[in-house]
């Protein structure tokens, strides 16, 4: 019987195995790079709103309290949009004609809420509360980014559980003082490892194995 | 041979039935379910809102609001012939001069904790336009709104309590009504962080301020006031 194999086939059968092992890694690594990518999670994608509202205006001009509009944050679940009698607020006065403000008026006049695109979506599985994260030292910014630097929201982080779960085995490294939250000029520097450590403890935040817990966010 | 056609023939059933399940793997209903969540728009409501209004005329349990002092910030039996004086200023802004009806005690206990919770919520609401400390000048204004009476003044120094509870409460001239936007609760505070700020512009004067809290009826807990969401007790 004839060789069935020529001698190439060492080498080819050799490169081939190699081949295979590389292509898996770069398969494995074009897998978790495309799952973390803002085509899958909204990361830094402007939503347009049906009003050009501007954060960056309201916030960083303006200095206005993130509890002004959201006022709820502290209190429930939701951090609260406002109603259009929030706007109008000063907006009766300021920006009365402008064209651009037509919708508000509209909403105002037909008493009909401003359909705001959603920015932060999470999955309905989870659960998730504002005023929990606000009482324990969660800032504003820390998920939200510099806010008073956005004239459209984006989506500042991916709010994939990777992303949840590193702050709640750590907490220390992202927490900040109480009066600190709605600050947005707050560092992550502006504390060392021992004031972390000390706030963590007079903040009353749960263990690592509390934190972590599945039900804690899937219940 | 028979036998090899048939576990080919199951092979590719696996194959096909593996691509299947993954291809409903890629569905969605986990992640928007057919349920409420607070803003989310109803398809079942005419007007399209999942959070719905209380029905008119019901009052929700522990919201019958009966302490008239602590809610409107009016006396009990107001003298509806009274009348109400008020100026027009240069600047367009009307000035109320007497305040007939309106409770000149706090109708809750004025406590350190009260007034700090104050001077939190009057930065956040009220320093746009009254400014830090109350003389008019906040961002707002600076941007054009119309500037605001100043706090510091004779007439707002001897105004009763309750008037600036219902100016908050009812709105006042050009400001709106805050009353959605502040519990109760918290108009107290802001109010009695107002007279601490009166104190601060003037601290020579004796300055009219009642600290008696009210003998006879409880006050209400702060915290169940400022609980109350507006969420339809969403969690």
């Amino acid at each position: 019987m004839a060789q069935f194999f020529n001698k190439s086939a060492n080498n080819i059968a050799r490169i081939s195995m190699v081949a295979a092992a590389v292509l898996a890694g770069v398969g494995g690594f074009a897998f978790t790079q495309f799952s973390r990518s803002s085509y899958l999670t909204g990361r830094y994608v402007e939503k347009q709103q049906p009003v050009q509202f501007s954060h960056k205006h309201h916030v960083g001009d303006d200095g206005i309290d993130c509890r002004y509009c959201h006022q709820t944050v502290e209190t429930t679940a939701t951090a609260g949009m406002p109603a259009t009698q929030t706007c109008m607020n000063c907006h009766s006065q300021l920006w009365a004609d402008s064209p651009y403000l037509e919708p508000v008026r509209a909403s105002f006049r037909d008493n009909k809420p401003i359909e705001w695109e959603r920015v932060h979506d999470l999955p309905e599985y989870t659960y998730f509360n504002h005023s929990i994260h606000v009482a324990k030292g969660v800032g504003c910014s820390t998920c939200h980014g510099q806010i008073d630097n956005m004239p459209a929201v984006f989506q500042e982080n991916t709010l994939q559980m990777e992303w949840c779960i590193a702050c709640h085995r750590a907490p220390e490294k992202f927490i900040r003082p109480k009066k600190e939250i709605f600050n947005m000029a707050w560092q992550d520097g502006d504390l060392d490892e021992k004031e972390r450590k000390q706030l963590k403890s007079d903040l009353k935040i749960r263990s690592k194995e509390m934190m972590t817990s599945c039900s804690t966010c899937h219940r | 041979m028979l036998k090899n056609k048939r576990n080919y023939l199951y092979g590719l059933l696996l194959i096909a039935y593996c691509l299947l399940t993954v291809g409903c793997g890629l569905r969605f209903d986990m992640q928007d379910q057919p349920r409420y969540k607070v803003y989310k728009k109803s398809e079942w409501f005419k007007d399209g809102l999942s959070t719905r209004d209380q029905v008119a005329g019901t009052v929700a349990r522990g919201h019958l609001h009966d302490n008239k002092a602590f809610y409107t910030g009016k006396i009990d039996n107001p003298d509806l012939n009274a009348v109400v004086t008020s100026t027009v200023t240069s600047t367009g802004n009307t000035l109320v001069t007497s305040f007939p009806n309106d409770i000149d005690e706090f109708p809750i206990p004025v406590t350190k904790e009260l007034v700090d919770r104050g001077q939190d919520r009057y930065n956040i609401h009220c320093i746009v336009c009254h400014g830090p400390v109350g003389n008019g000048d906040g961002m707002v204004v600076r941007r054009g709104f119309p500037k605001p009476p100043t706090y510091h003044d004779d007439r707002l120094r001897n105004a009763p309590v309750g008037h600036f509870f219902d100016v908050m409460t009812n709105g006042w001239g050009r400001m709106s009504s805050y009353s959605y936007q502040i519990q109760p609760a918290d108009r107290w505070a802001i109010v009695a962080y107002i007279r601490a700020l009166q104190v601060s512009q003037n601290p020579d004067e004796s300055l009219k301020m009642s600290t008696k809290p009210e003998s006879n009826t409880p006050a209400p807990k702060p915290a169940e006031t400022t609980n109350a969401n507006t969420n339809g007790g969403h969690r």
